[in-house]
């Protein structure tokens, strides 16, 4: 199969994800739009590294695996203790500050 | 089909009898300060596991400023054996890059560092709680608000003494940033800074609840930049079949040296090469806070802690110029006249937006948080010069610009009322009458911010603007000293409302610092006055650090 329709589905996957982010108003959700913004760069790689022939891409993939499990420690503790204080995980009641 | 073939010949390679894989080769003294910080951070958590809570604070206080000013000796060593200039070479297996611009601005994120280690370290300004010092931080982050766990820890006097290994992982993070030569270095770079920085967002004492708002906002938008940017990382691997900074540069100028069928088939893609490099800019010019990208930089500036709100607006705004350059001169100097006009525009709006903006607000925080955005804009008019003045100037501007910010921001801890900080642009009302020397160090800060003569602003933005005119650049710096000549109006006001307005009644105490504090402004305002009437000798220095390596 050729290795261009990956890339159609990763800018797919990833436009899906930021749409989510811009749309959804859980901060969970909103999490998890990112996680699969970073999933389809992943698969972006890959499909990459296949059509270069070197294995750049693959390994590229692996640190963002990590990168990203990183990011949903760090991410989940602080949407947890927001969470904790007001009862609600809703990305438009956080605005005590004005914009 | 042979790209297909060389992929197969590597997965029976390896299953066969692998041959010996070689060892990476990897420059240890040269890369001694980001290793020294690391592994400094490294250390504190082994003591926040280990040492017992009453001596936890001064054995992490002293670790971090030994690493800070060990990495800071480093950088100088390095600098001082010739590679900052002729040695300037490519470490790390082609990873880190070892020249002036990147040994400059890690030398100048340590002495930042340095510097808001002592404000963070400040625990004379709050009042005792229950006999013990506290400092800005919260007694335990993980505690509800104003919850039962919250108070029995304050009682118990907790402090979160882990605010310095993250802040020292952070730094680490920060020295890799602008010293980054290929596109994975970059983003592991930019998650290592950015992941501390969001945790410490969310630790302040006072106004827990502004302070975890801005944290989560903070981390949401973080990381939806930081996705967009890998995304660019990945088109321009595409593009490219490779990540190195050298190997795009040289597809991009049409000079690769071996072009496989497959290479030549994405090359031909311009698609791939434009979109993935537009993405890339998005996420560093997310991180410089440039408009249209600055949505998070007024609430995550006011809700933070004030403390790593200097620390914040100084270091990471180095460490993402300093990435900027080297990405714009380095990898994509071959596609300077598709990213020069994208720039200007950015550039104008993020003068002229932040300048603007800034002036309605009323929060002292909020104002220097729009201040930092329109000095963003400052800079980006010397990026855009590319040429060598343009690296030199934008160098000695971050110079001077970062400690004139943590010395603000040292100030803003200083006002407070009884419920803490006292932000509000109204109550600093007559303060030059009751404490002159404050407002008098705040209005200097103030004034090299505006950039008038006598003061490092002046000599920055003058470098700056200078360097953008002789590249061809005159419209930018005609709208560059219009919006320096808005945002001169709002600092000026401030001054005005400093020391030309009567005091109120009820208006804030300025608290008496230890003397952390009061070194971390003096360290402000001397840089600020010796960059501002001798800068000739700074000028010649970031001069000499201004040539990438290739």
């Amino acid at each position: 199969m050729n290795p261009v329709n990956y890339l159609y589905l990763a800018a797919l996957l990833f436009t899906i994800g930021a749409a989510g982010v811009l749309i959804r108003r859980n901060a969970i959700v909103v999490f998890m739009c990112i996680e699969l913004m970073l999933n389809a760069c992943n698969l972006a790689f890959v499909a990459f590294s296949r059509m270069h022939g070197n294995l750049d891409g693959q390994i590229i993939a692996f640190f963002t695996m990590v990168v990203a499990a990183a990011e949903v420690v760090v991410g989940l503790a602080i949407i947890v203790s927001i969470f904790r204080t007001r009862h609600t995980a809703s990305v438009d009641d956080a605005s005590l500050m004005k914009l | 089909m042979s790209s297909v073939a060389s992929v197969h010949s590597l997965w029976t390679m390896a299953a066969e009898a692998p041959a010996r894989i070689p060892a990476p080769k990897i420059e240890y003294a040269q890369l001694a300060p980001a290793l020294i910080v690391l592994g400094a951070a490294v250390v504190g958590v082994v003591l926040e596991g280990f040492v017992p809570r009453r001596s936890r604070y001064y054995a992490q206080l002293l670790l971090s400023v030994l690493a800070l000013a060990a990495g800071f000796a480093a950088v100088v060593g390095l600098a001082a054996g010739g590679f900052g200039s002729t040695k300037a070479k490519i470490a790390a297996m082609g990873a880190i890059a070892v020249d002036g611009p990147a040994l400059f601005l890690q030398g100048t994120i340590l002495l930042v560092a340095l510097v808001a280690t002592f404000t963070f370290a400040e625990r004379r300004l709050d009042p005792a709680a229950h006999g013990k010092r506290v400092d800005s931080f919260a007694a335990q982050a993980a505690a509800v608000p104003g919850g039962d766990a919250e108070r029995a820890a304050v009682k118990a006097g907790f402090t979160t003494t882990e605010v310095f290994p993250l802040a020292l992982f952070a730094v680490g993070g920060m020295l890799v940033f602008p010293a980054a030569n290929d596109l994975l270095t970059l983003f592991v770079a930019l998650e290592v800074f950015s992941l501390p920085l969001y945790i410490l967002c969310a630790l302040a004492r006072r106004q827990r609840l502004l302070s975890q708002e801005a944290a989560v906002k903070y981390f949401l938008l973080g990381a939806f930049s930081s996705a967009f940017l890998l995304f660019g990382i990945a088109l321009l691997y595409g593009y490219a079949g490779t990540v190195t900074y050298a190997g795009i540069a040289e597809v991009v100028s049409d000079g690769a040296k071996q072009i496989t069928p497959a290479l030549a088939d994405t090359m031909g893609n311009d698609a791939l090469l434009l979109i993935g490099a537009a993405l890339v800019l998005m996420g560093l010019l997310f991180k410089v806070g440039a408009v249209p990208f600055h949505m998070w930089t007024p609430d995550v500036y006011q809700g933070a802690p004030t403390p790593v709100t200097g620390f914040m607006a100084a270091a990471t705004k180095v460490a993402a110029f300093g990435a900027l350059l080297r990405l714009l001169y380095v990898v994509l100097p071959g596609l300077r006249w598709d990213w020069r006009p994208v720039m200007w525009g950015v550039a104008i709006v993020t003068m002229l937006g932040g300048a603007v903006v800034a002036i309605t607000q009323t929060d002292i925080k909020r104002l220097l948080a729009y201040s930092s955005i329109a000095h963003a804009g400052f800079i980006l008019a010397g990026v855009i010069a590319t040429s060598k003045d343009g690296i030199s100037s934008v160098l000695f501007y971050l110079a001077a610009y970062s400690f004139v910010t943590l010395g603000a921001f040292a100030v803003v801890t200083l006002v407070r009322d009884a419920g803490g900080e006292a932000t509000q642009l109204s109550k600093w009302a007559g303060l030059g009458r009751r404490s002159p020397l404050t407002a008098a160090v705040f209005a200097v800060f103030l004034l090299a911010f505006a950039g008038i003569p006598l003061t490092s602003g002046f000599a920055g933005k003058f470098a700056v603007f200078k360097a953008a005119a002789e590249s061809g650049a005159g419209w930018l710096v005609v709208i560059g000293v219009i919006s320096s000549a808005i945002a001169a109006f709002f600092y000026i006001r401030v001054i005005v409302l400093m020391f030309f307005n009567e005091p109120k009644a009820d208006g804030p105490t300025v608290a008496v610092p230890s003397p952390l504090t009061m070194t971390a402004i003096g360290v402000g305002v001397a840089v600020t006055l010796v960059l501002g009437l001798a800068p000739q000798y700074f000028l010649d220095l970031a001069g000499q650090a201004g040539v990438f390596v290739r």
